[in-house]
């Protein structure tokens, strides 16, 4: 701390620690700075999960209920009700498959899209990188997922050893890739969603709305064998559609893939998600005057 | 010494009605209108008498071309009025918002504490939020897992660090948030009121401690309005206005500028319209003074108060039977209390051309709060009003040593302090029959 003081015009700012300026740069995602505060990250995901189940009676019971209930519904509605083709697989995993991976895709999106307007009271407080938040979020969701996943193996180990025409492949492999990818989509477009959410309040009731039609765009309820072939493609521009039916064909035997789906399906991901943060970070420096 | 921080012709505007825009309906409603050449339906519709320092096209500046360097080491007192722009600076110095034009340049880690306790999650137990807490203010799992026993032993509340707190009271929570606060080991650190929390003696602890880091070499920006901290922490003084630096130099001599620049501004009543009366005698300035005299910028609770109304006397009448009459409100529009000179039986006399109506309330009853003063003049001769104004002027309260036994009361809801002194008697022998 003994150098001397640089004169105004030495614009060699090598020597601050922190230069701030009235707008971020572009493309600048600060990853540097996320590393530093990896700890608060870690501590954010033990407070979510750990609030989450603190004061419910059934715990962490409720993670398994739900995918459980909604496969239900869903082999009774669409199932028996609409006689909607499952490709020929048990009609329980094919459902539950295909709505574990959605739901952690859902969640991402929907926990992260409100972030700046739920966290405004300790945002407009203290300063730590605000991406800390929806990472975490993030990260939570993947505990969840995980023990829903669990819980499907249970399912599918069942169902083998009783002789159902089951074909796991060697790309069950690929499932790490898929869950970056699902997590960068929910990210990518949760952080949109809540940039403009800080200054259009009202889009914030589209969201939950948004995500349902989604769903039933993204082969859950049905494969994408139903589609007319001429009309695939329409499909797999979104990014779901091939990752549902990825993990459908990795786990089960069954689905329609290809390796232009999933690279279409990998760019459009990494637009939106470089496009998030990107629009994230401008928005964090200003949105404590808007919200 | 070298230079920490480096403010570079830092402005922050805000356009005023946008802020609190939130429907993109009403986004479209304003473009639509502009396109057809309408008046914007969401304009804000300015007040003529806004602050100065809003422009026409609504557009206010909080902060406008300030420039200061910090050298390591100094400790800062930032000062000013509500509305000075203090909190804006301190909030793009601790990042919370980016400045509209100019930099900051900081050298070294930079803690700010806007609030204790921030992220504080009501069902997480004493340690997970110290950790919680100390990671949002910065600080690594490391740092904390090294300090851990000094903030617990500081907190004093060790044996609870194992409850959630939602169980704590809150006193406790404040406690163990000051005590995170506390251990921070930053290069810079910049603080907001957070003295005003807890009691006497918790507060006493922290001031204490906030002089120690100030002695250890710990550059320090201090926003208060508590003049008393900032005289006796702090070696330099920088005196805010409307958005400008209007001194910048030794602590007192901010402090003497800032008590006399309020007095100045918030008293003076010479222009205001909002007034009833013939005229014939106007008030032109309401100003506090403590019983010696000195002039006041806020009141204590206990203090000898003058509530002292400056006229001038243009009619030159003498007024014989003049009755001047203050009416004390709370915020909330309560009436607390009401005085005037013929009820205490005092005559003024013939009224000379300007002067003082000098209303000396002693030992302040009141909490600590904002009050409005309401004041009315009238001829009681005639019963005709000369001048009166509903919320002429606000008397801050802070709080203060009413009851003479150096203990801060718990207001609560009360709206006056009452004195009284307490005793015990015994019942005597029971009467035998």
């Amino acid at each position: 701390m003994s150098e001397p003081t640089p004169s105004p015009q030495n614009e060699d700012l090598s020597q601050w620690s922190l230069v701030l300026t009235p707008k971020a740069r572009w493309f600048d995602l600060g990853l540097g700075e996320l590393w530093r505060y990896r700890d608060l990250i870690m501590l954010f995901v033990r407070r979510d999960f750990v609030a989450t189940y603190k004061q419910t009676i059934l715990g962490p019971v409720w993670f398994l209920l739900q995918p459980l209930f909604t496969t239900i519904v869903f082999s009774v509605v669409f199932k028996r009700i609409a006689h909607i083709s499952t490709d020929g697989l048990p009609v329980f995993l094919f459902y539950m498959c295909g709505i574990v991976a959605w739901s952690y895709f859902a969640d991402c999106l929907i926990k992260t899209s409100n972030t700046f307007v739920t966290n405004a009271p300790i945002f407009g407080k203290v300063y730590f990188p605000r991406l800390a938040m929806p990472i975490a979020t993030v990260i939570t969701n993947l505990i969840t997922f995980s023990i829903q996943f669990s819980f499907f193996l249970v399912f599918f180990a069942i169902y083998y050893f009783k002789g159902a025409p089951l074909h796991p492949t060697w790309r069950v492999l690929v499932t790490p890739l898929l869950l970056i990818e699902m997590a960068a989509l929910g990210l990518g477009v949760g952080c949109l969603v809540s940039s403009v959410t800080t200054r259009y309040r009202d889009l914030a009731m589209l969201v939950v709305f948004g995500v349902q039609l989604w769903m039933y765009a993204s082969c859950v309820a049905y494969p994408l064998s139903q589609i007319p072939r001429e009309w695939r493609w329409v499909f797999v521009l979104n990014p779901m559609v091939p990752i549902i039916e990825a993990f459908r064909f990795a786990f089960l035997g069954s689905g329609i893939i290809e390796i232009w789906h999933l690279a279409v399906g990998c760019s459009v991901a990494a637009v939106i998600f470089v496009a998030g943060i990107t629009m994230f970070r401008r928005m964090e420096k200003t949105f404590a005057d808007t919200v | 010494m070298s230079t920490v921080i480096k403010v570079e012709n830092l402005s922050k505007r805000y356009r005023l009605g946008v802020i609190n825009r939130t429907m993109l309906y009403h986004d479209i409603q304003s473009w639509w209108a502009r396109l057809r050449g309408r008046d914007d339906p969401n304009s804000p519709l300015l007040q003529k008498n806004a602050h100065q320092h809003v422009t026409d096209d609504g557009i206010l500046w909080a902060l406008r071309d300030i420039d200061f360097d910090v050298k390591d080491g100094e400790v800062v007192g930032i000062i000013g009025r509500n509305g000075a722009g203090k909190s804006t600076l301190l909030k793009i110095l601790s990042q919370i918002t980016a400045p509209s034009s100019g930099r900051v340049l900081i050298k070294g880690r930079v803690a700010s504490l806007l609030e204790v306790g921030t992220g504080f999650h009501p069902e997480l137990t004493g340690r997970e939020n110290v950790y919680l807490n100390g990671a949002i203010l910065g600080m690594t799992k490391r740092d904390i897992d090294r300090r851990y026993d000094e903030i617990a032993a500081f907190s004093g509340v060790e044996q609870f660090l194992e409850t959630p707190i939602k169980r704590y009271s809150s006193g406790m929570r404040v406690r163990l948030a000051f005590s995170v606060a506390a251990h921070l080991d930053p290069e810079v650190l910049i603080i907001d009121e957070v003295l005003a929390v807890g009691d006497a003696s918790f507060q006493a602890k922290c001031i204490g401690k906030l002089g120690d880091v100030a002695r250890e070499g710990r550059t320090v920006l201090f926003v208060s309005h508590n003049m008393a901290a900032v005289e006796n922490l702090c070696s330099r003084g920088i005196l805010l206005e409307d958005g400008k630096v209007v001194f910048d130099g030794t602590q007192t001599e901010a402090i003497h500028r800032y008590l006399n620049s309020c007095i100045v501004h918030q008293g003076c009543l010479r222009d205001r319209t909002d007034r009833g009366g013939n005229g014939d005698l106007r008030v032109v300035a309401i100003e506090f003074r403590n019983g010696e005299g000195k002039p006041l910028s806020t009141a204590s609770s206990g203090q000898d108060v003058d509530i002292c109304l400056r006229f001038e006397n243009k009619s030159r009448k003498a007024f014989p039977k003049l009755k001047v009459q203050i009416t004390v409100r709370n915020e909330l529009e309560v009436p607390i209390f009401t005085q005037d000179n013929q009820i205490t039986g005092e005559n003024f006399g013939a009224i000379p051309e300007s002067g003082y109506f000098i209303c000396r309330i002693p030992r302040l009853p009141l909490p600590p709060t904002t009050y409005h003063i309401e004041f009315t003049v009238t001829e009681a001769q005639f019963g005709s009003a000369l001048d009166k104004m509903l919320d002429a002027v606000e008397l801050t309260v802070e709080p203060g040593d009413f009851f003479g036994s150096g203990r801060q009361p718990r207001f609560g809801k009360s709206v006056c302090l009452v004195d009284g002194s307490w005793s015990i008697e015994p019942a005597g022998a029971p009467v035998s029959v």
